[in-house]
């Protein structure tokens, strides 16, 4: 394990720790509209569901329904940030930034204006209420987008951590959260800075890079695998864009092949921007796991994540596969 | 800027905006001629009539707002910032060409002055909402007006009618709103393309407080300004009947020149005409 990341005892065992990380934003909006009375919230008609509520109780003065309709959510939230407010806009991720890309574009990005865009229930973990809820492009589309940023907290203890950043970072943000529960591997003391990466587990054998929950399910493929002599370094990556090139090509170097996971499309996403970069700095095999060019589908959480092979023991199976396969890249050749 | 011109004074200042929107266009070689001129009357008074602004200081805290939502008329905006000195006339001529801060459709981070980035129809109205919430609801700056213009044919958006209701239900009487109602479009008439009457019910319905004018006579834009003020607890809008091209005679009612420039004989033309205010001045020399 690494010496630089604390994280939570118990991670593998039964007794882990788990919470959804919308929970995390929630709190984190609170603590920040105590810090900071220039931030305001404003709702498309989801308050408890993504967690406004805690904010709504303690501030409703500064606190703004604009009913279910993403493209003015957005586009109010640009003019109030324009009146000096730093608005935290939420709604489902498949809503926000699904619906309303434009105008996020437009009047948050290149009118490099700090609107905050927090898309909730997004990715697999949106599970019973199926393919038109499940936002799985939302990395790809934000991450294309410049001025914005886009962060992707691994559970809801740096999800906290995460809102508190980005209400002080001055530029449009977007901010990924899940719905359902899920286990908390970081820990009050881990670091959490806006551009970083986290090795989490140093190994010589391969790099792990996860983002959001395939962080947890990466660690405990690591335990699987430490069983066939695999050796695993794990990269936590919480902000997608811009990317730490820095850690992750280190970490690239040291191993010599890199497995990205995201709970998403690979095309575009956090797999997306890692071939990227790495393909023009070191010709290092890479595999991308998440959802390869299909729709999700209705079912509980852990069951349509084990559908698409993203649980830590299909992932395990697979870097295998890729590791048998897949020489290391040595320096030199 | 508010209060000092005449009302000649203030027609002279449209006359001079419309010449520099001709001249402009013609210089980018693009560029979208009949909304600015339509809106040249209206733009002016605001800009040196109505609106609480420093050129010098475009960022003050005590300034109104404007929002132009329909930011394909942006000429007339920069030509109404030029005359008040925002920046240098000379400047107008960069229009739409590399590196001018004056872009084909504006942005706020380029050009200093400007409240919003637009284009991309349906927005200005909300972001206006968004100020005027703040304004109102929060800072309480109750003495500080947000105004904004969309056009008539952006209507057709959902985004305006998200914003209509969002500023009616909470009550954003500091918001005052002018619909360019020149009944054109990109693809033809605007009742042809998506009918929007009845334009004044439909705003009505949704709780604004309407008012219906001739979007070329000055005095009319001053009162209807004057009685939005004047309206406690709704958003006002006004719908400002215009001639699209207004002006410039083969120009005027012909959607045709809603997305075009004129070429070097058309402005010429065009720029006598509105020199000579369409020949009432006899000693004009071509």
């Amino acid at each position: 394990m690494s010496s630089h990341y604390p994280l939570a005892e118990n991670l593998f065992s039964d007794e882990v720790h788990s919470e959804p990380i919308r929970a995390g934003f929630g709190r984190g909006l609170k603590l920040a509209g105590e810090q900071d009375e220039r931030v305001v919230a404003l709702c498309a008609d989801l308050t408890e569901s993504v967690q406004m509520h805690l904010f709504k109780e303690a501030f409703p003065n500064r606190y703004i329904e604009v009913g279910v309709a993403e493209q003015n959510l957005v586009t109010v939230a640009s003019g109030m940030a324009r009146a000096g407010k730093i608005p935290f806009t939420a709604s489902y991720a498949a809503f926000s930034p699904g619906r309303n890309w434009e105008q996020i574009k437009t009047t948050a990005a290149l009118n490099d204006m700090p609107v905050k865009v927090v898309g909730g229930h997004a990715g697999l973990y949106t599970g019973p209420d199926g393919a038109t809820h499940q936002m799985l492009e939302d990395i790809a589309i934000m991450r294309t987008m410049p001025n914005m940023i886009v962060v992707v907290p691994g559970d809801s203890v740096e999800a906290e951590k995460a809102t508190l950043a980005i209400a002080k970072n001055g530029k449009p943000t977007y901010l990924r959260v899940a719905r359902d529960k899920t286990p908390i591997f970081s820990s009050a003391d881990s670091p959490f800075e806006i551009g970083k990466a986290y090795v989490l587990r140093e190994g010589k054998d391969v790099t792990l890079c996860g983002t959001g929950t395939m962080t947890y399910e990466l660690l405990v493929a690591a335990e699987e695998l430490k069983k066939h002599s695999i050796d695993a370094e794990v990269v936590h990556v919480p902000t997608v864009k811009p990317l730490d090139t820095e850690t992750i090509q280190a970490s690239a170097h040291k191993t010599g092949r890199v497995i990205t996971a995201e709970e998403g499309q690979i095309a575009g996403g956090l797999g997306g921007a890692i071939a990227e970069h790495l393909s023009e700095h070191i010709p290092v095999p890479i595999k991308r796991l998440g959802v390869e060019d299909r729709y999700g589908e209705s079912g509980a959480p852990r069951e349509v994540l084990e559908h698409f092979g993203l649980d830590g023991k299909h992932l395990a199976e697979k870097i295998r596969e890729f590791v048998k396969r897949v020489p290391q890249y040595k320096k030199g050749y | 800027m508010s209060g000092n011109l005449t009302l000649r004074q203030l027609e002279d200042k449209a006359n001079v905006l419309r010449k520099d929107i001709i001249a402009m266009l013609e210089e980018a070689g693009s560029g979208h001629s009949a909304g600015p001129l339509g809106l040249a009357d209206l733009v002016t008074t605001l800009y040196f009539d109505i609106m609480k602004l420093d050129p010098k200081n475009p960022e003050w805290n005590e300034r109104d707002y404007f929002f132009l939502s329909n930011g394909h008329c942006a000429p007339v905006q920069y030509a109404a910032m030029a005359e008040a000195g925002y920046f240098s006339k000379d400047e107008l001529m960069t229009l739409r060409k590399w590196g001018s801060r004056l872009q084909g459709h504006p942005e706020r981070t380029k050009l200093l002055g400007l409240e919003n980035t637009s284009g991309p129809l349906g927005s200005g109205l909300s972001q206006a909402s968004g100020v005027a919430y703040v304004l109102q609801h929060i800072d309480n700056h109750m003495h500080r007006f947000v105004y904004c213009i969309t056009g008539d044919g952006e209507l057709d958006e959902g985004n305006i009618w998200e914003a209509a209701m969002f500023a009616s239900k909470y009550k954003l009487s500091q918001l005052i709103v002018f619909v360019d109602r020149n009944n054109i479009q990109i693809d033809g008439n605007t009742e042809d393309v998506m009918p929007l009457e009845d334009l004044a019910g439909k705003w009505r319905s949704f709780g604004w407080h309407v008012q219906e004018i001739d979007g070329h006579n000055i005095e009319s834009i001053q009162d209807a300004v004057g009685m939005a003020k004047a309206i406690e607890n709704r958003p006002s809008v006004i719908i400002t009947h215009t001639i699209p091209g207004k002006g410039v005679d083969f120009m005027e009612y012909d959607y045709h020149w809603h997305g075009m420039p004129p070429n070097h004989e058309q402005a010429k033309e065009a720029l006598k005409e509105l020199r000579t205010l369409r020949g009432k001045i006899r000693s004009e020399h071509e």
